[in-house]
């Protein structure tokens, strides 16, 4: 998992029948700068930190559902606090 | 997930019998502004997308998730056909 900022949407008309209903974000990777596409799953917004859920479990967020996804936000970050 | 514009098919007539009927393209990386990336990618088509469209791509056994995909041996596929891209500036 990893924390980024979103950065923007894509926007797709015709996709899988398990994406449907579910946005796509631009996520800008905190620790590389990279900037990557992530289901979003709590309603995030351009601008806001996020959690990113990697890997098969990004799907877990959907829970009930088989959604193709292997990058999901789990969580708006309030606040990092880093120790030394 | 990945952003790519398709670039040209792959055929194979011997194969896994699971990937029989499943159409596969060669994915050229892009970035949010539709400009190529380094490295290009190999992956089942679920949406029948175009060449030169804009698509987006699951990578990993998430893969296996997308429609028609469940069983099969396959770690990328094409899960939507994009629109277009919003980057906040």
């Amino acid at each position: 998992m990893y924390l980024g900022k979103v950065v923007g949407n894509v926007v797709c008309t015709i996709k899988d029948d398990a994406l449907v209903g579910i946005p796509s974000m631009l996520v800008e990777r905190v620790y590389d700068g990279q900037v990557v596409v992530a289901l979003d799953a709590v309603g995030s917004g351009p601008g806001e930190m996020v959690y990113v859920c990697r890997g098969k479990e990004a799907s877990f967020a959907f829970k009930g559902r088989e959604v193709p996804t292997e990058a999901t936000i789990v969580a708006i970050v309030d606040d990092v606090q880093r120790v030394g | 997930m990945l952003l790519a514009r398709i670039a040209g098919t792959v055929v194979a007539t011997r194969k896994d019998p699971r990937l029989e009927g499943k159409k596969l393209l060669i994915c050229q990386l892009i970035n949010p502004k539709g400009e190529d990336e380094k490295g290009y990618i190999i992956a089942v088509d679920t949406v029948d997308a175009g060449n030169r469209e804009r698509v987006l791509i699951v990578q990993g056994s998430s893969a296996r998730m997308a429609s028609g995909c469940k069983d099969t041996p396959v770690d990328a596929a094409i899960v939507g056909i994009v629109d277009h891209v919003d980057r906040e500036p």
